[in-house]
């Protein structure tokens, strides 16, 4: 058999994809639907947490920190209760990450305050002496990008019918509210303006004031909602 | 396959062409690669050129462009070498695929240039060597369906009816890589559908635990199918050729073969042990990597036992040393990788430096030394002379090899340093360290992967030297040489 598929190149080629697509389909496919159930209270983030999250993406916090507790005394000692599945309904892409070189973050918003994350963004060492971590300080800077974070929330909103604007929790309240651009992003700066505030930081605040949300701003909203 | 007076005139143009590519990305990726080693151990190297040397911008620069710079560029170089003559077709003879053979190598050319610029300018899907936006994951698969067009193309008019164990490997890289590259990369570009942002943003199609399942069952086989199978597909043709021995088994070849490509994709859970992924997956991933040490060790084996006989040829021959010692870190490589796979020993290892430090042995050692023998012997039958210099390969050899057992080695200490610090606890059962005293720790060993990291890169050098004087420089041969590739002293 071996002899004949090697003279006969489809059929050969055919042969060795159904044995690569085989664990594929067996291990993947079944346990899609089960997979994507939010947890209970669960929601989807708000325009300032999603442009922070895109942020976190864009410099790659990931490549030095995990967002995975695993099931170990000793790993919920450390950073809080285990990761459940459906805490990452919402997560497009999955942030867990796979090295750390950096602490894990994935409930670092019970620990960690806005200016210290200000702080620690723009010198590590001035809050953890002795750490390894770059400063960020184009974030504080740079203007956060809130249209196209507006973009990927009414995209999930309407490819994946992630509940925005609607009443997940069936109190009668809209619990994470999108609405327009012009809106969404009015309700972004009011957030932005309490961040900034905390973070101590005039700058921050004037930028905010001005209509332009650094950044660093978006990032600590994201990081704050880590919970 | 061993008549040296064979009438087809072979063309290399395609294949000359990703070898100074191969080299390129080879030098520039790990160049990177040394530079974000040292960042760890003198974090002020940071900022060198600003914000575009901050280590988190840099590390997916670096594993992209030797992923899919370097070796892809070696895979594509010694496909166009190695297809024509096992074939028995030279490219010549069809305009259509030499034409598609060139429009391969400036689509991938560009393509990658682009590509690996995005990752610069903050243009990142943040999975893990599918970081490319949209656009470019375009490009990647227009890249592969020419190289798809060039390989079954060639096939269809070749002279030789009976595949080589080496075109089983790059049909199998081709299918491969085309089936997990398109599914992992299923994405929604946001400014379609919201007519608003940037255009280059997309969102994943898959959310949290299933988009890391479907990752790493692509993130794991990327291992699989750009490091491993094309790269087998490789020393099947260039041992052989190189030491003028038969390759020791077919059976075993054809268990290796098989066994690989159904076992291999199995394994990718094993990334994910412990994670929120169902725990049967875990396992599953868990022993699946446990079975892939034999398909992996058979073709090892089937390697080195060629060399039965013949070992005074390892004396010999640095290119035989290169391709040896190639075979010899694929099977360590694939023996620590089960070993982490291992529940009880995941627990510790993952997370850690031990996981860098278990890839590096396995694209340095058998990947990275396989490539630069690939195309040293290429180089004398590409121009016709024999290689420049013996010693300097000789030399090239040792200083990398030593460069890689400082690597790991290091990165070994690391890992199981930090593993065992973070689960340390006193006698009240309290942690013992903070995290920040499990980073402090590793300075010496990071230093020491850097210099390990150092001595593979001032190798490459020589390996550029070495070709470009054996393509401008060196002595004449009257014709191609059949086994042993002839070099200068």
């Amino acid at each position: 058999m071996f002899g004949w598929l090697e003279r006969n190149p489809f059929f050969f080629a055919v042969g060795v994809f159904v044995v690569i697509a085989f664990a594929g389909l067996i291990e993947i496919v079944p346990d899609f639907a089960q997979q994507s159930r939010p947890v209970a209270g669960a929601k989807p983030y708000d325009l300032l947490r999603l442009a922070g999250r895109q942020v976190y993406i864009k410099d790659s916090c990931n490549a030095c920190h995990s967002q995975l507790i695993r099931p170990f005394k000793i790993e919920t000692d450390r950073y809080g209760m285990y990761s459940l599945n459906g805490e990452y309904a919402y997560d497009r892409p999955f942030l867990w990450g796979s090295k750390r070189t950096g602490p894990d973050l994935h409930r670092v918003g019970n620990y960690r305050t806005s200016d210290w994350h200000a702080n620690h963004m723009w010198d590590p060492t001035s809050v953890v002496p002795g750490s390894i971590m770059p400063a960020y300080k184009h974030m504080f800077t740079n203007v956060t990008d809130l249209e196209t974070a507006y973009a990927e929330a009414l995209t999930v909103k309407k490819v994946f019918n992630v509940p925005y604007d609607k009443d997940i929790d069936g109190d009668g309240k809209i619990d994470v509210p999108l609405g327009s651009f012009e809106e969404a992003k009015q309700r972004a700066l009011q957030d932005a303006l309490k961040i900034a505030q905390e973070t101590k930081r005039k700058d921050l605040v004037e930028m905010v004031k001005a209509g332009k949300i650094p950044e660093i701003v978006a990032l600590i909203a994201y990081l704050n909602g880590l919970k | 396959m061993h008549n040296p007076n064979h009438a087809i005139e072979y063309d290399y143009t395609v294949a000359k062409w990703f070898s100074y590519l191969a080299i390129l990305y080879g030098i520039v990726g790990m160049g990177v690669g040394v530079l974000i080693a040292f960042q760890l151990a003198f974090p002020e190297l940071n900022y060198i050129f600003g914000e575009y040397s901050l280590f988190s911008r840099l590390r997916p620069v670096h594993t992209n462009t030797v992923a899919f710079g370097f070796t892809l560029s070696g895979i594509f170089a010694t496909w166009y070498y190695v297809g024509q003559r096992v074939l028995k077709v030279s490219m010549a003879e069809s305009k259509f695929l030499m034409t598609v053979g060139k429009l391969h190598f400036w689509l991938y050319f560009i393509g990658s240039l682009l590509a690996v610029a995005s990752l610069l300018v903050r243009y990142t899907t943040s999975k893990e060597y599918a970081q490319f936006e949209w656009p470019f994951d375009i490009v990647v698969v227009l890249i592969w369906v020419l190289w798809g067009i060039s390989i079954f193309g060639l096939i269809g008019i070749r002279r030789e009816k009976t595949l080589y164990i080496s075109m089983w490997y790059y049909i199998a890289t081709f299918l491969g890589v085309a089936m997990l590259y398109l599914f992992n990369n299923m994405e929604v570009p946001t400014y379609f559908v919201a007519g608003m942002g940037d255009f280059f943003h997309s969102v994943s199609m898959y959310a949290g635990t299933n988009d890391a399942l479907v990752q790493w069952w692509y993130g794991h086989n990327a291992v699989a199918f750009v490091f491993t199978v094309p790269i087998i597909a490789m020393i099947y043709y260039y041992l052989p050729k190189e030491s003028g021995q038969p390759v020791y088994s077919y059976k075993l070849s054809l268990l290796s073969f098989w066994g690989l490509m159904f076992v291999y994709l199995w394994a990718g859970g094993h990334h994910l042990i412990y994670s929120t992924v169902p725990d049967w997956m875990q396992t599953m991933g868990s022993v699946f990597s446990v079975i892939l040490i034999l398909p992996s060790w058979g073709s090892a084996l089937n390697m080195l036992l060629t060399m039965k006989g013949e070992w005074g040829q390892l004396k010999e021959n640095p290119l035989i040393k290169f391709m040896v010692l190639a075979s010899t870190f694929y099977m360590l490589s694939t023996l620590e990788g089960p070993i982490q796979s291992i529940k009880s020993v995941n627990a510790l290892a993952h997370f850690t430096d031990w996981i860098p430090g278990h890839v590096h042995d396995g694209t340095l050692g058998w990947v990275g030394f396989m490539i630069i023998a690939a195309i040293m012997h290429m180089a004398p039958r590409f121009y016709k002379r024999e290689i420049y210099s013996k010693k300097l390969l000789e030399m090239q050899f040792w200083l990398q090899t030593t460069g890689i057992v400082l690597y790991f080695s290091s990165m070994w200490i690391a890992g199981i340093t930090q593993g065992m610090m973070w689960r340390a606890v006193d006698q009240y059962g309290n942690l013992a360290y903070s995290f920040i005293d499990t980073v402090t720790v590793l300075h010496p060993y990071y230093t020491l992967r850097g210099i390990g990291g150092l001595f593979y890169f001032i190798g490459l050098f020589m390996w550029a030297y070495n070709f470009y004087k054996t393509m401008t420089a060196s002595k004449e041969l009257k014709e191609e040489p059949t086994f042993a590739s002839p070099m200068a002293a």
